[in-house]
């Protein structure tokens, strides 16, 4: 059986001294930044990419796995227990998590998310392990037409399903493309964009624009929120959920975690679809819907499962095909390509003690999250009681660090406030932010591929809908934007989103 | 609808002002793109995929302002202007006595401007965090990871 031997390779790499010691601060600090609103997975890793540096891959791939997983896990602690989604896929667990918090049952409903977000994982890292290899196996057949179409089907997803305006979104994708374009030509060797700063003739650095958006501006408009006061409910007691909370969630866990891992392999969505379709779909089939809002159990289950198996079978269209499936995805390719490791389907063959060492990872990484947390949530929540004044001064201090350390140059600190002011704006219009990163990673390889399905077809544009599989994603992306753009879901797709 | 019209300026309104700048940033992609040749479909030159996202800018951008003219929407009122201005700031000094003066003087400098951009600033508690996290950032980075920055230039 070739699955259980690369699933012991994968357990023999990820469970050496150095492999779990990284895997642990991974957790660790993905935990930490989940808890602490104001920073989250994407700003930590950007700051932290540039030291993954002097780490083996594998490892480094490890850590920055670790938090990316454990601060969704982080973020559902804080939502139950004090109300404060720490993460955005956590604010629907704010909403049946913190009325069982205020009637006592804070400890079920942790209990209860930990054991739903292990479930997802596990099932999560069984998916990787079956699916990841045939789909590599097909990714390996795909021509430029293949990649342009998928593409181009991750990007609308993505501004079709984020929060907010529909067309601005799809509007902020082609600003990420432009920005995308800044730099060099690969064909023709032509400075495009780059205002004559010779700098700027190598592009925009990805981590510039991740940090100066996400943890620059989004500190700035948090200064200008009233700071809130953190109340906390009673102390926790219990964690373990009755058999009768655990027969009512098992359900909705199975469920979730299906949603969650559908959301996952398409690229271009991020968990807090996942674990919204989730609650929805409970409402709808729960018996008495009114239960929902006021502290129903699988309210928390469903979603807690759905997020944390998007965030993991994201890694598929990541690792298999090398195109970066959300912007937290496009910093771990990022990471690889430090290392030299050129991302694509060829990895897994390649290099598997890195795929499958990953892949047991994540088990190990969730198991880890449970006995983490659950002892050590009085920890965690009084870390909420640090202010925000004195957060805000140490995130500067880390993004400003970290973005130095990329060149050792100071050019990339000015490019950096630049896109703080530019983001505060987008933020202020409510222009999505998270579309546009996406559009910046894949601008380039989306030219690429443009250029060479047309010259492969001798400028014939007709070669996207005749070959089937880039055919099968054009189709799939038209329905997405008819679908989306029906007056009526549109409507009902706005109310969710507010 | 007519009211709510009469309520929201022109400089308030949400969409109006995505739109412009949609369209701005798209108008400012054509313009630069003006001198890179386009190419053919069949052989694109380098003027060809920004000058169609250009103009897809351009058109969503039109769209948006005409959304704000028709429905305007007031753009969330609570900023700091006060955090606009210190925190870039701050960011620039960084780079600057990165450069110049040294790791410890670049963070110290850095924390102490960015306090300032909150609501509160307690000269004790600012100069404790500052230190705290000099020595930090320190053992973390210089020691821990051996980044080769000088401490203080010329020492």
């Amino acid at each position: 059986m070739d699955l259980f031997n690369n699933l012991i390779l994968g357990f023999s790499v990820a469970l050496t001294l150095q492999n779990l010691w990284f895997c642990f601060i991974g957790c660790f600090l993905g935990t930490l930044i989940g808890v602490l609103p104001g920073i989250g997975p994407l700003a930590t890793i950007a700051m932290l990419l540039p030291i993954t540096f002097n780490v083996p891959p594998t490892s480094a791939l490890i850590m920055l796995a670790g938090i990316y997983y454990g601060a969704q896990y982080g973020g559902s602690t804080t939502a139950i227990l004090v109300n404060l989604p720490g993460e955005t896929s956590a604010v629907v667990t704010c909403l049946d998590g913190y009325q069982m918090a205020r009637q006592g049952r804070a400890g079920p409903a942790l209990g209860i998310a930990a054991i739903g977000s292990f479930f997802a994982g596990t099932v999560c890292t069984l998916i990787i392990a079956l699916f990841g290899p045939p789909i590599a196996e097909m990714a390996l057949k795909f021509g430029a037409p293949e990649y342009f179409s998928l593409m181009m089907m991750g990007l609308v997803t993505a501004a079709v399903l984020a929060h907010g305006d529909m067309i601005k979104s799809l509007a902020m994708v082609c600003l990420g493309l432009l920005l995308g374009v800044v730099g060099t030509d690969v064909n023709s060797g032509m400075a495009r964009y780059s205002f004559g700063v010779p700098e700027l003739t190598d592009g925009i650095g990805f981590i510039v624009i991740a940090v100066g958006v996400f943890a620059v501006s989004e500190i700035i408009q948090n200064l200008g929120d009233k700071e809130e006061r953190v109340v906390f409910t009673k102390k926790v007691t219990n964690l373990w959920p009755t058999w009768a909370d655990i027969k009512t969630s098992m359900g909705a866990i199975f469920r979730g975690t299906a949603i969650g891992a559908f959301f996952g392999v398409l690229p271009g969505t991020g968990p807090a679809i996942a674990s919204f379709s989730s609650y929805m779909v409970e409402k709808k089939l729960a018996k008495d819907p009114s239960r929902f809002g006021k502290g129903a159990i699988e309210g928390v289950a469903g979603p807690e499962s759905a997020n944390n198996a998007d965030a993991q079978c994201k890694f598929i269209p990541t690792l298999t095909l090398g195109i970066p499936a959300s912007a937290v995805m496009a910093l771990m390719l990022g990471a690889l390509t430090i290392q030299g490791i050129a991302p694509g389907p060829q990895v897994m063959t390649q290099k598997p003690d890195l795929f499958w060492g990953l892949i047991a990872s994540m088990w190990i990484g969730n198991f880890m999250l449970v006995i983490l947390n659950l002892p050590m949530i009085g920890l965690w929540v009084s870390l909420l009681k640090v202010p925000y004044r004195i957060l805000f001064p140490c995130i500067m201090a880390f993004s400003c660090i970290g973005i130095y350390s990329v060149n050792n140059s100071s050019y990339e600190i000015y490019l950096t406030a630049f896109f703080g002011v530019i983001g505060f704006l987008w933020m202020r219009f409510e222009m999505q932010p998270a579309p546009m990163l996406l559009g910046f990673v894949l601008g380039p390889l989306m030219e690429e591929n443009l250029r060479r399905a047309l010259l492969i077809s001798r400028g014939d544009p007709s070669v996207f809908v005749t070959r089937p599989i880039s055919a099968s994603f054009v189709a799939m992306t038209v329905i997405i934007l008819i679908v989306m753009g029906l007056p009526a879901i549109r409507k009902r797709r706005e109310q969710i989103t507010d | 609808m007519a009211e709510a019209a009469l309520k929201v300026g022109l400089h308030d309104n949400k969409n109006f002002l995505s739109g412009l700048f949609f369209i701005g940033t798209g108008g400012l992609g054509i313009f630069m793109a003006q001198d890179y040749p386009m190419g053919s479909a069949l052989r694109m030159g380098p003027g060809y995929f920004p000058i169609v996202l250009s103009g897809m800018l351009i058109l969503f951008g039109i769209y948006c302002l005409i959304q704000g003219l028709l429905n305007p929407e007031k753009l969330p009122h609570n900023w700091s202007p006060r955090a606009l201005l210190i925190l870039p700031i701050a960011t620039v000094v960084f780079g600057i006595l990165m450069e110049h003066a040294g790791f410890i003087p670049a963070l110290i400098v850095l924390i102490f401007i960015s306090s300032y951009a909150g609501r509160e600033f307690k000269f004790w508690e600012v100069l404790v965090m500052a230190i705290g996290l000099t020595i930090g950032s320190w053992a973390l980075f210089i020691w821990g990871l051996g980044l080769p920055y000088p401490l203080i230039v010329g020492y």
